[in-house]
């Protein structure tokens, strides 16, 4: 509300515009954009069911793996998977709802630096996310104690702080992916297509490749992102190497047309 | 102020904005009219800042929209009712709206009464809405931040008789409190009825612009005799042009020129007026033929 004068109104004088007033601050941005993840009924189902999965996939280890067997570490391996499917479809929809539902007409009139909104949408996303991922190794060393008292054995341990900090950058990664899709494609249907073929179709086709042909073997470290991602999942500890081969893979699969992506955002039309 | 300078926009080989220039003054009421496609909606996204013109400018008070701070409390724009997430609530759409310029929570129940949206309703999910209510929360939706200028593309669409008229008092009122208001339609009665300037635009040109009262000046006027034949056949001699138009004839006169000839010629009129709102209509068709779809045969026009 401005600060109206409490005398009669004096038309053709002093309607103008206001320069100095503040800005929309950018935490108000991601505090908006995480309530967009959830006020929607499809958006709730599938943050709810991301954290839903956890629990199941809890529930699953207990029952089916055999007794001697269960540890922390395939509570993490059960969770990480459904995780790492759900968490990048979450963060593509955050943006392109924008464009398939349209909303971006009053969104980025509202805010006209595009710029801001996209960035409060990633960093939303990445809220959620860390929020999923606390809440499924919580529910996994739940699952952990239970299934070991259940079995009358000692709870195993077997994932050190290196690991969970690996398994969490892994994850972002995987969203940020998709984020990227989202943002690049500006479809819902396309970006998680297109997210699915990367993270399914993909793999299997770099790794065909470098099968057949020797010079792409070489070089498949340094162009493969899930390839140069994968010690991250394993738990191991990379080498300078392999922190290297994820720049230059990264570079290609995620810098790169996340810039084409953002630049095509500032610049599109919204209609 | 809103300030439109030669203003362009193409698509390809289509020219959608072609050297538009326009000014909506404080405490008027600015109508924009034309026919589907005309380049109205891309004129108002360009204004918006949503569409990036291809020369030209479109400034709110001497600056553009990207440069005004949280916007929404300053301009309320509302360029289509149905570009929303139909998953949301109408309630929780504009509190999103509220939250990012940072508003309190009071003001959407304020929007929500002042657009005559029920409690009920502002809880439903906005797939469920009419028209008539999606346009109804667009309008409370660019209300909410209490702009003093206003940017409605189409907001009488869908809305009942009784909704225009609703809407018609609002902007009135907003106009006369020194607001600026910019609104479209493709419906002439509309405009006419609430805009203190015109600006007609077909084919992505401004094709005639001014006061209603200006619009009409050469519109000519409507005249029905007694014996119509007699009464052309006099005008042709007095030298103004006359078309049959219902019962009468459509005349390229004023009404007291017509009086006069009809007068000498010793004719009864039966009506006589000036051509009003109908002449308007036969202007903007005329002036919009070229960029209509049904290729529509002017009633008005010189026979």
């Amino acid at each position: 509300m401005s600060a109206a004068t409490p005398t009669a109104p004096r038309p053709h004088q002093h309607v103008t515009i206001q320069t100095e007033r503040p800005g929309v601050p950018f935490g108000r941005l991601v505090k908006v954009e995480l309530r967009k993840m959830f006020n929607t009924r499809s958006g709730f189902w599938l943050v709810a069911s991301s954290l839903i999965i956890s629990v199941i996939a809890a529930i699953l280890v207990i029952a089916f793996v055999p007794d001697r067997d269960i540890s922390f570490g395939i509570f993490g391996a059960a969770f990480g998977t459904p995780l790492s499917l759900f968490l990048p479809i979450i963060a593509a929809l955050a943006v392109t709802s924008e464009w398939s539902q349209r909303s971006g007409l009053v969104t980025f009139t509202l805010v006209p630096h595009r710029g801001a909104v996209i960035g409060a949408k990633a960093v939303a996303a990445v809220v959620v996310a860390v929020v999923a991922i606390v809440f499924a190794f919580v529910v996994g060393a739940l699952g952990n104690v239970v299934g070991a008292a259940v079995n009358g054995i000692d709870p195993v341990w077997d994932l050190d702080v290196l690991d969970v900090v690996y398994l969490f950058v892994g994850n972002i990664f995987g969203l940020l992916i998709g984020f990227m899709f989202g943002v690049l494609l500006r479809n819902s249907a396309a970006a998680v297509v297109g997210y699915l073929v990367y993270s399914f179709v993909l793999p299997s086709i770099l790794g065909v490749l470098a099968a057949l042909q020797e010079w792409f073997s070489d070089i498949q470290p340094w162009v493969d992102f899930s390839n140069a991602q994968t010690p991250l999942f394993m738990g191991d500890t990379l080498s300078g190497e392999q922190w290297a081969q994820l720049g230059t893979s990264s570079l290609i699969w995620f810098w790169v047309p996340m810039v084409v992506g953002v630049w095509a955002v500032l610049r599109a039309e919204v209609k | 102020m809103i300030t439109v300078e030669h203003l362009s926009k193409t698509y390809g080989a289509f020219r959608a904005v072609d050297d538009v220039s326009f000014t909506c003054q404080p405490g008027t009421v600015t109508g924009f009219l034309g026919p589907n496609g005309a380049g109205k909606s891309t004129t108002m996204r360009i204004m918006a800042g949503l569409t990036i013109p291809d020369s030209g400018s479109a400034t709110i008070g001497g600056v553009t929209y990207r440069d005004i701070p949280n916007p929404g409390t300053q301009v309320g724009v509302l360029l289509d009712a149905s570009a929303q997430h139909a998953g949301r609530t109408g309630r929780e759409i504009l509190t999103l709206s509220a939250l990012t310029m940072g508003l309190p929570m009071s003001r959407v129940d304020e929007m929500l009464a002042l657009v005559s949206l029920s409690p009920s309703e502002s809880k439903r999910r906005v797939k469920n809405y009419s028209l008539g209510m999606r346009q109804r929360l667009g309008i409370a939706n660019a209300l909410l931040g209490d702009p003093k200028i206003l940017i409605l593309d189409e907001p009488a669409n869908g809305l009942d008789p009784a909704g225009i008229h609703w809407m018609r008092s609002l902007l009135r009122a907003y106009a006369n409190q020194g607001g600026t208001v910019l609104l479209s339609s493709h419906l002439l009665h509309e405009i006419e009825i609430i805009a203190d300037e015109i600006i007609v635009i077909g084919n992505g040109k401004i094709v005639a612009q001014g006061t209603k009262a200006e619009l009409l000046q050469g519109a000519g006027a409507y005249v029905q005799a007694a014996d119509n034949a007699a009464l052309a056949a006099a005008l042709a001699q007095a030298g103004f042009t006359a078309g049959a138009k219902g019962d009468g004839l459509s005349v390229d006169a004023e009404p007291a020129q017509i009086g006069q000839v009809a007068a000498a010629a010793g004719l009864a009129l039966v009506e006589l007026r000036s051509a009003d709102s109908a002449g308007l209509e036969d202007m903007f068709l005329q002036l919009t033929a070229t960029t209509q779809r049904e290729g529509v045969v002017t009633t008005g026009g010189v026979a």
